[in-house]
């Protein structure tokens, strides 16, 4: 299994310490929720499980996400002043600790919300500064992030997912990944597809448009480092 | 074609006359979609950045749990009161590893080599050797390159992380990366880095990772300067002709193969070890307490 493709993937990233997975990993997972949420949230509620819960402290995991939720990226030694950044931007962010067990050691679930607004997001720190989202209000999902990824929720209906690629392939958008779950027969489901490049906004309109479609949600890729 | 064992890029070094950075450099182009020249930038702003830790690490910093720092900055004034009794070579080479992996512990910003935690070990060899050798600057990032590419060939057989592998995949990976490319940089041949590669990691094979606290302080900033010299020493018995007789690619799977036999206490979890011993115990409350080590009342 290759694992490491680029030699920047062992000579890199640039990052703050102390820990690639437990903080340039946390940065990262915290950029993925505010790429999700759209803007920056005014409450983040930050529940970290396994090893995230026992060592945060030490290796600046809640510092970590809380600079990853305000936009900071993983080179930019403001991440130590996370807590008074989030004041300063109308952030509050609550920590919380759970003895749960996860399936994996280093995970944290983020609960992020602005007036009526709310999205979740779960995200776990696979190693190097690498991550997997493995949920995104209340739908399990599997979202690495290295590629443009667009999340569409809908009514579970017949034919919907044939709509809504053939709109990518009229916009010449090649679908590297895709995904669909759903909480229960006829209820709300996620169709979730990650693409080689950028999805042109048209193209989000016209998926948008779809009857049945109840909203969207676009994450960009996000780079292995900030350069 | 993915080079996956050090074998074939030896291979691909004698059939086309090359170095081993040249060859990396070469996937590293075809592979990543991109040109020599935004390489070299991309490896001369990491290279910057091992400069400025160094500095800021020979300064002093204190990590935030106060368990940390000011050691390199103690090993800096001890060599400026007389020459080290080890030679002032390889005293440098420790002086910059514990440097920057200080200030890993401490925030700061550091290039991962191949992980924060061994951070230090790939900084303080080229720079403790880049004058002796009278490196240029493109020969430091072809130094960084073979570091790189070498440690490519060793993630992908066996493993990079403490919690995977315990403290030989860290400290371990980054020490063999180093050696084999300062063999390189000091006009051996790609065969006698892989002797380098080889011994370095076979010197370091075992080490677990047990972190007091789960911090990466102690015994991670220390086992930074061993690591450092201990790629020194791998490199100068491979210039002088001495082999590995067990190959590198061999001795990498090892490494990988003691990695998967190890406890999950001696992997990172801090169950074990170090970790556990009572003086770590007491470190951990405190920690949990105040938040900070009160290094008096240990």
């Amino acid at each position: 299994m290759t694992l490491f493709r680029s030699l920047f993937d062992i000579i890199g990233p640039v990052m703050v310490g102390p820990s690639s997975s437990h903080t340039a990993g946390a940065v990262r997972i915290g950029l993925a929720a505010r790429s999700i949420f759209g803007q920056q949230p005014e409450e983040a509620v930050i529940t970290l499980y396994g090893s995230f819960a026992h060592t945060h402290k030490g290796h600046g995991t809640d510092l970590a996400l809380i600079a990853g939720l305000l936009g900071y990226s993983l080179d930019q030694v403001e991440i130590r002043k996370a807590y008074q950044l989030a004041q300063e931007a109308g952030l509050t962010p609550r920590i919380h600790l759970s003895d749960e067990m996860t399936e994996h050691p280093n995970t944290a679930r983020i609960v992020m919300r602005r007036g009526d607004r709310e999205h979740s997001v779960t995200g776990i720190s696979t190693g190097g500064g690498l991550i997997d989202l493995t949920e995104i209000d209340g739908f399990n999902v599997h979202v690495s992030c290295e590629e443009p990824v667009i999340l569409v929720f809908h009514r579970d209906r017949p034919g919907l997912i044939a709509r809504v690629t053939h709109i990518l392939a009229d916009e010449k958008v090649n679908v590297s990944q895709m995904e669909v779950s759903r909480k229960a027969k006829g209820e709300t489901a996620l169709m979730l597809i990650a693409t080689d490049g950028e999805i042109p906004e048209r193209a989000l309109k016209g998926i948008e448009l779809i009857e049945d479609v109840k909203s969207i949600i676009t994450l960009s890729a996000l780079k292995r480092e900030a350069l | 074609m993915i080079i996956e064992k050090f074998a074939q890029i030896v291979d691909c070094c004698e059939r086309e006359n090359k170095s081993l950075a040249a060859c990396f450099l070469e996937r590293e182009v075809e592979l990543g979609d991109s040109d020599q020249a935004s390489v070299l930038k991309r490896m001369e702003r990491n290279l910057q950045v091992m400069e400025e830790g160094a500095r800021q690490g020979l300064e002093g910093v204190e990590s935030f749990s106060g368990l940390s720092g000011g050691d390199a900055r103690r090993m800096l004034d001890y060599s400026q009161s007389g020459p080290p009794l080890g030679g002032s070579l390889y005293f440098q080479a420790a002086m910059i590893a514990a440097a920057v992996n200080e200030v890993n512990a401490a925030m700061g910003i550091i290039c991962a080599t191949p992980t924060a935690g061994s951070s230090g070990i790939v900084p303080g060899v080229l720079l403790a050797c880049r004058d002796a050798l009278k490196l240029d600057r493109r020969a430091q990032l072809d130094f960084l390159i073979t570091c790189g590419g070498c440690g490519l060939l060793i993630g992908n057989q066996a493993s990079l992380s403490g919690a995977a592998g315990g403290c030989q995949a860290e400290v371990g990976s980054a020490s063999a990366m180093a050696a084999a490319a300062l063999v390189e940089a000091a006009g051996g041949s790609p065969k006698a880095s892989g002797h380098a590669l080889a011994i370095a990691l076979k010197n370091l094979l075992g080490l677990t990772c047990d972190p007091v606290a789960s911090l990466v302080e102690v015994p991670c900033i220390k086992r930074n300067t061993v690591g450092a010299v201990n790629a020194i020493v791998a490199a100068e018995m491979a210039l002088a002709g001495v082999t590995s007789k067990i190959p590198a690619d061999e001795v990498i799977l090892a490494m990988g193969s003691i990695g998967r036999m190890m406890p999950v206490a001696l992997r990172e979890t801090a169950l074990g070890g170090l970790a556990q011993t009572p003086t770590a115990r007491k470190i951990s409350q405190m920690l949990q307490g105040e938040g900070k080590v009160d290094l008096e009342n240990l």
